[in-house]
């Protein structure tokens, strides 16, 4: 370890004439380790001397004294890449890196065809490329300085993050330096430092989900660079040089490569299984019961269509719009609509069978537990009605609407609220626990014994306690979010205002991908199988893979999707504020 | 001949065993202690319980380890809240005041939890709490950071820590402690991921198990607090199962004692406090080359 100094070459006393000075120093405490050392620093030194390349600075002189050695070299005006990576606001353009990289895997070719041994840089790094004030780049610190340390005893800290797996099993190859080129250029483009990331885990963060503007091509290029197995990478600098340059050909004119790529399978590829058209808006979600359809919409009807064919069945009307999904029990619908009323009609006839008042429009959508029905409503109660008289068992007063479902879970009810609390009630109607969020819980709460999650208008996701209300969890989104939430393994999704749909590991609360939709997503997203399904108000519905959130389709509809999606036996109902209901295959 | 014999006439059947092994005899110490120990009394009030063991081991003059174990039990009419605080931090070797960075860590950290705790736990306003578990670690992690970058610059230290709060267990993780879940069937589960280069190597299938455990870099973090300008812990929630013992652990005693030896110490031991010996000896047996630190917790009841 050492330092570099700026010096005067006072060869030239009339000039100006800089330098820059290296020097390393020699701790060994071993006589003759500490000879190797000079002696290994000297052959390095004249190796060097006898390189000629615009990108490695020239040696005007070696020497040693007493424990140190020193090396006379080029001084060179300007910043290393790193300081420029670090100082420049968002990315640097890929222009910017693409000349580098260039120029970088051209003293790469250089070294490696070095005779009579090929040369290995070693430690290829932004801090390790110096960018002059004419914007070229030179590489420095040609490991010289590497055998001055000393092996260090016990538990260390620090890998370089841009070295190749096999490096650590003692592998210099030309191989390793491609690896290191594609780290570099990596964090150029992305702003990650490796050295702070899991080793080796460029894979897990492709350069264009963090960069988008990057073309596809470039980051085909980095990727390959960074194949663990050095076979699959490029064969020579040369060729990853030629690689670059033909990206620099394409994108360098000014017409740039559209970076976002279209869907795998075209919105206009698909067509419906069938379409049922109502009187107005549909902003609620469907129920499926016995080979029927079961929706409401905004036209004040709850309609029944066969789910086969989306014939007509039966109406039922109620006195308001209907935005929430119908709960069935015992061959009976139940559906809150906005005329203030729970309506119970039967599946088979569209008759009703009892109908439940409250004091203000229902929003939200029935929960049935434990012989009772819980339902918000915007008059700030939550009603528990018992299932065989129709009767309020009792309810529990809010400080605002209750818009949520309820949610039943180890003898608790919880349910958002307008105001931003959230209860925790128990069969008797009375408060357990409370919990605050800043804006309204509009969103439904999804759950299992380990926490509760549900979305506000905040813009958080939240992880609860069930026993206690304590938030294990609170998880950032970019926008208020009236989306519920879905758990399928370890994940846990939601859409948010802000247009994208989140996927989020349980435990940790980190996020695992984000998708970006052309609107909104109010609605909540449904697991089928290994995709995951979810509307948005720019009037599509998509599917994505769950676990990698990749688009699989997306289908358009003519209004904004704000229910929920259903999906059952490999086909997706969705209902649109076009006033149709879509069947689409799964 | 003989062969022809028993193939004719069968082996000598073996006499039906007599009941004499019935007879009524007092049970020995260990059938009685594995009786006890298998019983699993309840406890109506629900509590945890912890111990901890420490060493410096057979081959180094100083500790660096540190450990801290904070048990609180609640109970009343208004329910009962067991709260658990344990940390286990290991400083770097090669870095000068490695002790240092894992006193700074464990002192930091338990500090930040029990003041963002103390007013909602000990006082008699009980509201919940407007920050989640998961960023009250994180917080307490990032100080603990900025305390040894101030205190001890230059060195650094792993931490595992596990707040206790109800049946959630958070976990904070940097470096290569290890935290585990041990099952009284004698399973074993592993909680946290080692920030080490080795498992990092194995993880993506570079080198087998076998290969790891040969490693020449076999200590090398690419995570540890105190280092780098950005700390990214693993931060996370996961259920107290019951039964089950909660370990936590240094390098000193895992990197020695195998899993299966780790798992008969903690379920054969009468109690914890014996547990935590047993473990520590075994570390201590096996050559003991690094600092030995390990803290077990249950939940009970």
């Amino acid at each position: 370890m050492g330092s570099v100094y700026r010096a005067r070459d006072m060869h030239f006393p009339n000039v100006t004439k800089l330098v820059a000075v290296k020097e390393m120093i020699n701790s060994a405490p071993d006589p003759l380790v500490r000879e190797t050392i000079v002696q290994n620093f000297e052959r390095e030194a004249n190796l060097l001397a006898t390189l000629h390349h615009p990108s490695i600075p020239r040696i005007y002189d070696y020497f040693s004294l007493d424990s140190r050695s020193y090396l006379v070299l080029e001084f060179i005006h300007g910043k290393d890449m790193e300081a420029i990576i670090n100082e420049t606001n968002g990315f640097l353009s890929e222009e910017q890196v693409l000349t580098w990289a260039i120029e970088l895997c051209d003293v790469l070719d250089y070294l490696h065809k070095h005779k009579p041994d090929a040369i290995i840089f070693r430690d290829m790094k932004p801090s390790n490329v110096m960018v002059n004030s004419s914007g070229d780049v030179l590489l420095v610190d040609f490991g010289i300085a590497k055998s001055f340390q000393s092996g260090i005893k016990g538990t260390m800290i620090g890998t370089e993050g841009y070295s190749p797996p096999e490096q650590y099993r003692g592998e210099a190859t030309p191989a390793a330096d491609i690896y290191a080129m594609g780290a570099t250029i990596h964090h150029a483009l992305t702003r990650r430092d490796p050295r702070l990331e899991p080793p080796f885990s460029f894979v897990e963060r492709p350069v264009r989900r963090i960069n988008p503007s990057v073309s596809p091509e470039l980051e085909v290029i980095v990727n390959r660079a960074l194949e663990y197995d050095p076979v699959s990478r490029y064969k020579s600098a040369l060729e990853m040089k030629e690689a670059l340059m033909s990206v620099a050909r394409k994108t360098g004119i000014l017409v740039r490569m559209g970076s976002q790529t279209g869907p795998i399978v075209k919105a206009s590829g698909i067509k419906p299984l069938w379409t049922f058209k109502t009187e107005d808006e549909i902003r609620g979600t469907p129920t499926i019961f016995q080979g029927a359809l079961y929706i409401g919409s905004y036209d004040n009807n709850l309609y029944a269509v066969d789910a086969a064919d989306g014939k007509f069945q039966w109406k039922y009307p109620t006195d308001g719009g209907i935005v929430s999904r119908p709960a069935v029990l015992d061959g009976n619908i139940y559906i809150g609509s906005e005329d203030k009323r729970l309506h119970v009609v039967s599946a088979r006839s569209g008759k009703v069978v009892w109908t439940y008042y409250t004091d203000g429009p229902i929003r939200s959508s029935p929960r049935i537990a434990e012989g009772h029905i819980f339902i918000g409503s915007d008059d700030n109660h939550l009603h528990a009605i018992n299932l065989t008289t129709g009767r309020m068992a009792w309810r529990f007063e809010t400080a605002d609407p209750v818009r949520s479902t309820p949610f039943v879970m180890n003898e608790l009810v919880y349910t958002g609220c307008e105001s931003g609390d959230y209860y925790a009630v128990d069969f008797r109607g009375a408060l357990k626990w409370r919990f605050h969020a800043k804006r309204a819980i509009t969103s439904s709460t999804v759950g299992n014994p380990q926490a509760l999650y549900f979305s506000s208008v905040d813009g958080t996701l939240y992880a609860l306690d069930p026993r206690n209300g304590w938030a294990i969890w609170r998880y950032r989104l970019g926008k208020a979010s009236i989306s519920s939430p879905c758990i399928v393994d370890e994940f846990v999704f939601v859409g948010a205002s802000d247009g994208f749909m989140y996927a989020v590991e349980a435990k940790s609360s980190k996020e695992i991908w984000r998708f970006r939709a052309e609107h909104q997503v109010n609605g909540s997203p449904v697991i089928y199988k290994d995709s995951i399904y979810f509307g948005s108000v720019d009037g599509n519905l998509y599917c994505l893979e769950y676990r990698t959130g990749r688009l699989r389709w997306k289908f358009g509809t003519e209004g904004a999707i704000t229910g929920t999606p259903l999906v059952f036996d490999d086909v997706v109902y969705v209902g649109s504020t076009d006033h149709q209901v879509y069947a689409l295959l799964a | 001949m003989n062969k022809i014999y028993n193939w004719l006439f069968g082996p000598k059947p073996t006499p039906t065993k007599t009941l004499d092994t019935a007879n009524t005899a007092p049970l020995t110490d260990q059938q009685l202690q594995s009786i006890v120990s298998n019983q699993n009394p309840r406890f109506d009030m629900q509590q945890l319980i912890a111990a901890g063991g420490q060493s410096v081991g057979k081959q180094r003059e100083l500790n660096e380890d540190s450990l801290l174990a904070i048990t609180s039990t609640m109970a009343g009419n208004s329910g009962n809240l067991p709260f658990g605080l344990y940390i286990i931090a290991d400083g770097m070797g090669g870095h000068q005041f490695g002790e240092v960075a894992s006193n700074a860590a464990i002192r930091t950290v338990a500090g930040y939890v029990l003041r963002k705790f103390h007013s909602y736990l000990f006082q008699i306003k009980t509201d919940t709490m407007d920050e989640s578990f998961q960023e009250i670690m994180l917080a307490a992690v990032s100080e603990a950071q900025r305390a040894i970058q101030r205190e001890a610059p230059g060195s650094g230290t792993t931490l595992t820590a596990a707040l206790v709060l109800g049946q959630q267990i958070t976990v904070a993780h940097v470096g290569d402690s290890r935290a585990y879940f041990v099952y009284p069937d004698g399973r074993i589960e592993a909680i946290t991921r080692d920030h080490s280069l080795v498992k990092r190597l194995e993880e993506l299938g570079h080198i087998s198990p076998e290969e790891a455990e040969n490693y020449p870099h076999r200590n090398v973090l690419y995570r540890a607090l105190g280092q780098g300008e950005i700390l990214e812990p693993d931060i996370f929630t996961v259920a107290f199962p019951q039964p089950a013992t909660l370990v936590i652990c240094s390098d000193g005693l895992w990197g020695v004692v195998s899993e299966q030896d780790l798992i008969r110490s903690i379920n054969e031991a009468p109690n914890l406090q014996r547990a935590c010996q047993n473990l520590v000896t075994a570390a201590n047996t096996a050559g003991g080359p690094d600092n030995i630190s390990v803290v077990l917790a249950q939940l009970i009841g």
